[in-house]
């Protein structure tokens, strides 16, 4: 571990895994809640685009798949709720056009499939000081409000009818969870990759869920094991020379497959005589 | 003193068809009125558009205030039909009740001491304490009726508007929303406007039944005026002489 630290990149990597793992499944409890699980898939080829456009403006792609990755959670709350399609079509279009348009415009910037390769399933190498940065500040927004807000958030995504009905602006704050999600797909960009980012979104959650009974506890569990999943992830992918993204989602599966197992003996343990 | 809910000429269209025509209604504090009608008569559109989630035409107010502008919103408590169903990540029976104090707080915050003391009775009436910890998806059907009651009832409200509480209930947990809603119309003077297909135990304490059909109302008076006709489905009027008169066809000023 103490030369894992000897190096910038894998200092940076860390600290951008610790960011992620947070991160994603602070707003995931919520996407999962929704009944959303997908909603990450669909932003995260949407950013391909905004990644795709900053390379070819030679803009830092962070910022311009930030931009258009919320353009696509704004544009995929307006089409569930003033053009009368069902999440799921709405998700399938962003699906299409986020892949087709990222790829076009990659063919145009004339970039390599390597450098598309990193974006999709992440690469601990490319993380610079300015990409922790902006990375640091919008993880930190994320987590701050996935928090500060649970008890609106939550009364959203349980029962929106009950919640408009109590006063709380139902339309800003399930815009508000589709744009954290656009911004924690950002943030883990660089290390899980805009392909597998919404598995940490979702996995950990799913996991938490077989070690709790209630929204809270499955919400700061789910953060935990995010944060576990993510930096052993990177340090593993280290050691075995992979990349991240896969490593990551894997070690993510792992931890769920374990906690369904100690939930089946728990269960098992409980019905014994 | 100002009616909790006053509607009159109450218009709603879904899907290019008149699902609500013409509506007057009216709920007198302390009073308890059902909303009686087959389904598909437009009966919970109705109330969906007396609490202001499905947009209308004609005159609603709450407390005096048209819906628009109405800000005072502890004072309404609503009960949806199926109301939940769609959450993925299971929620304590606690966690759901407090989400019914969100009217009370200021924007950022969580809980406060009175929150949770109010969240306590509230699970207490329903009688619920055994299982407040417990994932309200645990639940039978009747429980978790009685937890989604239990979180309307936690801020108080003065107008309790509950779409088929009772539907598919088990009679001990119809008995418990009986006897609190009594308790609470009789004693706090609150007002209730309770969509329903049968009355079961609620039946003692209406006021006031009004019969939608066809998206009118076809009878207001005493619930006992009305007898059901099992062949057809949909309630019918035993008394003729208290139906009231209904507007004709068309838009209402």
């Amino acid at each position: 571990m103490t030369d894992l630290l000897a190096y910038d990149f894998m200092r940076y990597a860390l600290i951008a895994a610790i960011v992620t793992g947070l991160a994603a499944p602070a707003v995931g409890t919520y996407i999962v809640q929704r009944r959303l699980a997908l909603l990450g898939d669909g932003l995260g080829h949407v950013a391909l685009t905004g990644v795709a456009l900053g390379l070819l403006t030679n803009v830092a792609p962070t910022l311009t798949a930030v931009a258009i990755a919320v353009l696509g959670a704004v544009a995929i709350e307006l089409l569930r709720t003033y053009a009368k399609t069902s999440g799921d079509i709405a998700l399938a279009m962003l699906f299409y056009g986020g892949i087709a348009g990222g790829v076009m415009l990659v063919n145009l910037a004339g970039e390599s499939a390597s450098t598309l390769n990193s974006f999709l399933f992440g690469s601990i190498t490319t993380i610079d000081a300015a990409d922790l940065v902006t990375v640091a500040i919008l993880g930190l927004v994320v987590v701050l409000l996935s928090i500060g807000l649970s008890p609106q958030l939550f009364a959203v995504c349980q029962d929106e009818d009950h919640a408009r009905v109590s006063g709380v602006p139902v339309r800003l704050y399930t815009m508000l969870v589709a744009v954290l999600a656009a911004v924690t797909i950002t943030v883990a960009m660089r290390t899980v990759g805009l392909l597998l980012v919404s598995a940490l979104m979702v996995v950990p959650v799913a996991a938490a869920q077989q070690l709790t009974h209630s929204f809270r506890s499955t919400h700061l569990v789910a953060m935990v094991l995010g944060l576990v999943a993510a930096v052993g992830g990177v340090v593993a992918s280290y050691e075995i020379d992979t990349q991240p993204g896969p490593t990551i989602v894997m070690l993510a599966l792992a931890v769920f497959a374990m906690a369904a197992v100690a939930r089946g003996l728990m269960s098992l343990r409980r019905s014994a005589p | 003193m100002t009616p909790p809910l006053t509607a009159r000429g109450v218009e709603v269209d879904l899907a290019g068809g008149h699902v609500v025509r013409g509506v007057d209604l009216t709920v007198d504090a302390g009073e308890f009125v059902t909303l009686l009608g087959a389904n598909g008569s437009g009966k919970s559109t109705l109330v969906r558009a007396l609490v202001g989630l499905i947009p209308s035409r004609g005159s609603i107010e709450l407390f005096g205030t048209p819906l628009t502008r109405f800000r005072e919103r502890w004072r309404l408590g609503y009960v949806p039909q199926r109301p939940g169903s769609s959450s993925g990540v299971p929620a304590t029976v606690r966690e759901v009740v407090t989400s019914g104090r969100l009217a009370h707080r200021p924007l950022l915050g969580f809980a406060s001491r009175s929150d949770r003391v109010a969240v306590g009775e509230a699970i207490s009436h329903v009688r619920l304490d055994a299982k407040a910890d417990q994932p309200i998806t645990e639940l039978s059907g009747g429980q978790q009726q009685r937890a989604y009651i239990a979180r309307a009832l936690v801020g108080d409200p003065q107008l309790l508007v509950m779409d088929e509480p009772t539907a598919g209930v088990d009679a001990e947990s119809a008995a418990v929303l009986a006897s609190l809603i009594g308790h609470l119309v009789d004693d706090h003077g609150m007002a209730v406007l309770m969509v329903a297909h049968e009355l079961g135990p609620m039946r003692p304490l209406v006021d006031r039944a009004v019969v939608i059909e066809a998206g009118r109302v076809s009878y207001e008076g005493p619930v006992d005026g009305i007898r059901h006709d099992h062949a057809h489905d949909h309630p019918h009027i035993g008394a003729p002489e208290r139906v009231r008169p209904v507007p004709e066809e068309g838009p209402l000023g």
